[in-house]
């Protein structure tokens, strides 16, 4: 069907308007909100605290987003960093002094399931939601016998440093969390790579149409063995940034995977690839975080939370498509 | 004419904001005619069928039917007054057998149940009329069939609705040759039965062959009506509105014809026997043949997408059996695939992106996507501009260009690597008259220039104009070769391996 010729002519203004990704207006209504129902957010305390809870969520997103682009999913994310967690504590056995090859391992591990996620998708053709559904399984199962199950409760000061730690005495905002430089750092990386590089554009195009990425030359495999391994370097970080955030538990990653792939919808991602943008994933994270963050200073439990998450997932994706039918785009 | 039209649309005008789509046109089909309607790309002749379906309302004029005028405010409508339309993109569900799908929605019933004996016998009637040649079963899958037993099917649905006018949408687009005829024979055979066809094509041959009157749009307007059938040149004319004396480019003269760029020998797979061949540069070979031939197969050998399992190739002297697509772009091959949506565009990204793909691909992954090896987003623009790629801006999703405008983004994709062969597969297929003039004319500038070009057509008119030399194929092999000025009938008699009649 072609589309709404109703739509053909309207004004360049609105027209530009339209095309401004919908979640920065929504991130810009709920923080709003949220700065209404507890005015000591606006105090360098309250939406420090917010990045710096949201910074977790927000990188894993921005890594997913790299895979849900390349048309996949990666559900191993969560397990990883419950692995992340988990093996760090293991590995750092209480001595500080092993917090830089500790997190250097991790990454080495994270590159590693990334390699492996890539490897079976691209060559061994199974579908990524089941590649990536197996290694999660895998994953937990193998931080649950690392840790025989309990984990040691304590992981030094050094590596806690990323997830915790504010830097003090900064002018006009008073603090700084370190979580919240790694974001951006992460965030500024991941964007550059996504939209500025050959790499990304290939990304953009195996996901859209991989026979014709393929017969246009792009090494449609690296690409997306690639994108598994961004994904999973993403894991890994926002598991280091946890671990010092929540400290260790074998459950710290649960469900964080499900949480990255709707953030990367509420920024507008085309599920099944050829879609998406880091900046706008990053916005959906923080629009998910503060949402929850609403939730709570209303006072619904848990089980809420999800049932609205799952909403949200479903709204999303329902209005994406709604507006990419009415605008044309 | 004493006979009254089935259907007459008065003076139908349709707009969409800011667009004026059809303006004042009218249109009449009669009984047991074949009204061809003809135009570009973005004519209105869908528009037009659209209005008469009932997808569309007219924002003015009139359609009447058998002498009443009919205000059809729902597709359901047109169909209840005997319109039936077949377009392109069938509206057939795969996974229902032929029986269920010419009764979607009106399944006969016993006792409430379908009732599928009833479903088949009239199903088997229906088939029946389109002769011993045409069979299908009743209740074989859709998904089983192929494209032109699938138009079968849509034709029936039609003729089992007793359809007064079955308008036919480019419905050639998607068959081969044997099978193009058997529609023509059942277009014959719906005529004889008074039903009123009316049929939407570019293809001259096709109006000559058919045809009893022609009406051409352009840009909205009625551009000419015709009760009888004037010459293809008339009827060019009056669609593009200007002559075509130079429609195809001029061939290639001896001078510009190069060293040789392309040797095959003896080189085979599953689907090629026993192929050799030369092209130089400069030259267009041209690759004739019927439906499953090998000529799509040959041009994927050649590219690495299904390699030669034996035999020699070299590319400018080097060995050159590529393994694949990448190894074979490196080395100087690009291939533009007949299946364009499916092979070579990237629907979501833009017209810019699209051209960059293969430049960006070959280039160093973490490199600036806006200035690769190759091509720079800059230099890009202006090959687009070069051939003439008219689109609001670049940075436009390409979805939203006209089939020509698309092909010629992958030509400016393969233009940005300088290769030394390139492989046209099916360039114009669904694309319009001065499109296709613009695709002839850039093919000859890149031989000019030194390039040497396959180009597999199963349009022989096109193949017979563009080509220097022309090979034929059958069955998997080289059944043979011709010097520029061949006739249809000799390349028919060599893809055929047997005598046919005046074609």
């Amino acid at each position: 069907m072609t589309q709404p010729a109703s739509m053909r002519n309207i004004a360049p203004a609105r027209r530009r308007l339209q095309q401004i990704n919908p979640v920065y207006f929504v991130l810009a209504v709920l923080i709003v909100a949220i700065a209404v129902s507890n005015p000591s957010f606006v105090e360098p305390t309250g939406y420090m605290n917010f990045l710096k809870r949201a910074a977790p969520l927000a990188i894993l997103a921005a890594g997913q987003i790299y895979v849900i682009v390349s048309g996949g999913f990666d559900l191993s994310v969560g397990s990883l960093i419950t692995l992340t967690v988990v093996g760090s504590s293991m590995l750092l056995n209480n001595n500080a002094d092993a917090t830089w090859w500790v997190i250097l391992v991790m990454y080495v591990i994270g590159a590693l399931v990334g390699l492996i996620n890539g490897l079976v998708v691209s060559y061994l053709r199974v579908p990524s939601l089941i590649a990536t559904l197996g290694m999660m399984i895998t994953l937990n199962g193998v931080a649950f016998m690392w840790s025989s199950g309990s984990p040691r409760g304590y992981l030094p000061e050094t590596f806690r440093y990323f997830g915790r730690v504010n830097i003090q005495g900064v002018p006009l905002i008073q603090f700084l969390p370190v979580a919240l430089i790694a974001l951006v750092m992460v965030g500024a990386t991941f964007y550059w790579l996504m939209h500025r590089t050959n790499f990304g554009r290939m990304l953009h195009a195996i996901g859209d149409n991989p026979r014709a990425a393929k017969m246009s030359g792009v090494p449609v495999e690296r690409v997306r063995v690639l994108a598994f391994m961004v994904s999973a370097f993403s894991a890994v970080t926002a598991g280091i940034l946890l671990g010092g955030f929540a400290g260790v538990s074998t459950d710290v990653g649960i469900g964080y995977e499900l949480q990255a792939i709707t953030a990367t919808v509420i920024g507008g991602a085309q599920l099944l690839g050829g879609r998406g943008s880091v900046p706008a994933s990053i916005a959906g994270a923080l629009t998910l975080t503060a949402i929850f963050t609403l939730l709570n200073f209303v006072g619904l439990p848990k089980p809420t939370r999800d049932v609205v998450q799952g909403v949200i997932l479903i709204a999303a994706v329902v209005l994406a498509t709604y507006r990419r039918n009415r605008t044309g785009t | 004419m004493t006979q009254l039209p089935i259907i007459e649309m008065r003076g139908i005008t349709k707009s969409f904001p800011g667009v004026k789509a059809l303006c004042g046109v009218s249109f009449a089909a009669y009984p047991g005619e074949v009204h061809a309607l003809a135009g570009e790309n973005g004519a209105g002749k869908s528009t037009l069928m659209k209005v008469l379906s009932g997808v569309y309302l007219p924002n003015d004029g009139a359609i009447v039917v058998a002498g009443k005028e009919r205000h059809f405010k729902h597709p359901l409508d047109a169909i209840e007054a005997g319109i039936s339309v077949i377009y392109q993109e069938f509206s057939l569900l795969p996974e229902r057998t032929v029986a269920e799908n010419i009764f979607l929605g009106r399944e006969p019933t016993r006792c409430g149940i379908v009732d599928r004996r009833a479903m088949e016998t009239e199903a088997r009637r229906v088939v029946a009329l389109f002769g011993e040649a045409q069979h299908i079963e009743p209740d074989a899958l859709v998904a089983d069939l192929d494209v032109a037993s699938q138009q079968l099917v849509e034709i029936a649905k039609a003729v089992s609705l007793d359809a007064k006018v079955i308008v036919m949408d480019e419905p050639t687009a998607a068959l081969n040759e044997t099978e193009c005829e058997a529609l023509f024979a059942l277009v014959e055979m719906l005529k004889k039965r008074g039903t009123a066809i009316v049929y939407i094509t570019h293809r001259m041959r096709e109006i000559t062959k058919l045809a009893d009157r022609v009406t051409v749009l352009k840009d909205g307007w009625t551009a000419a009506s015709y009760d009888h059938v004037p010459t293809p040149d008339t009827i060019v004319h009056a669609m593009v509105g200007r002559d075509i004396g130079d429609y195809y480019a001029e061939p290639a003269t001896a001078q510009e014809i190069g060293a040789l760029v392309l040797s095959v020998r003896n080189a085979g797979n599953d689907q090629l026997k026993n192929i050799s061949f030369d092209i130089k540069a400069g030259e267009i070979v041209g690759f004739a043949g019927l439906q499953g031939a090998g000529r799509v197969a040959l041009a994927r050998a050649l590219f690495g997408a299904a390699p030669f399992t034996k035999g020699e190739v070299t590319l400018a002297g080097q060995s050159a059996r590529f393994q694949s697509p990448r190894e074979a772009i490196r080395a100087g091959v690009g291939l533009l695939p007949g299946d364009r949506k499916g092979e070579a565009l990237v629907l979501m990204q833009s017209v810019s992106d699209n051209g960059m793909l293969t430049a960006r691909a070959l280039s160093n992954l973490a490199g600036h996507d806006k200035a690769t090896r190759f091509a720079s987003t800059t230099s890009m623009d202006a090959l687009l501009r070069q051939v003439d790629v008219r689109a609001g801006n670049f940075s436009q999703e390409i979805k939203s260009l006209s089939g020509g405008n698309q092909q010629k983004t992958i030509v400016a994709r393969w233009l940005s690597l300088d290769p030394k062969l390139l492989i046209f597969i099916e360039p114009t297929r669904g694309i319009d008259v001065n499109a296709k003039a613009g695709i002839y004319h850039l093919m000859r500038e890149l031989a000019r220039k030194g390039a040497a070009i396959m180009m597999v057509s199963s349009d022989l008119p096109e193949v017979l104009g563009t080509a220097d030399r022309v090979l034929v194929m059958r069955l998997g092999e080289l059944a043979g070769e011709f010097a520029r000025g061949a006739t249809e009938a000799q390349i028919m008699l060599a893809a055929t391996g047997e005598k046919v009649g005046a074609a």
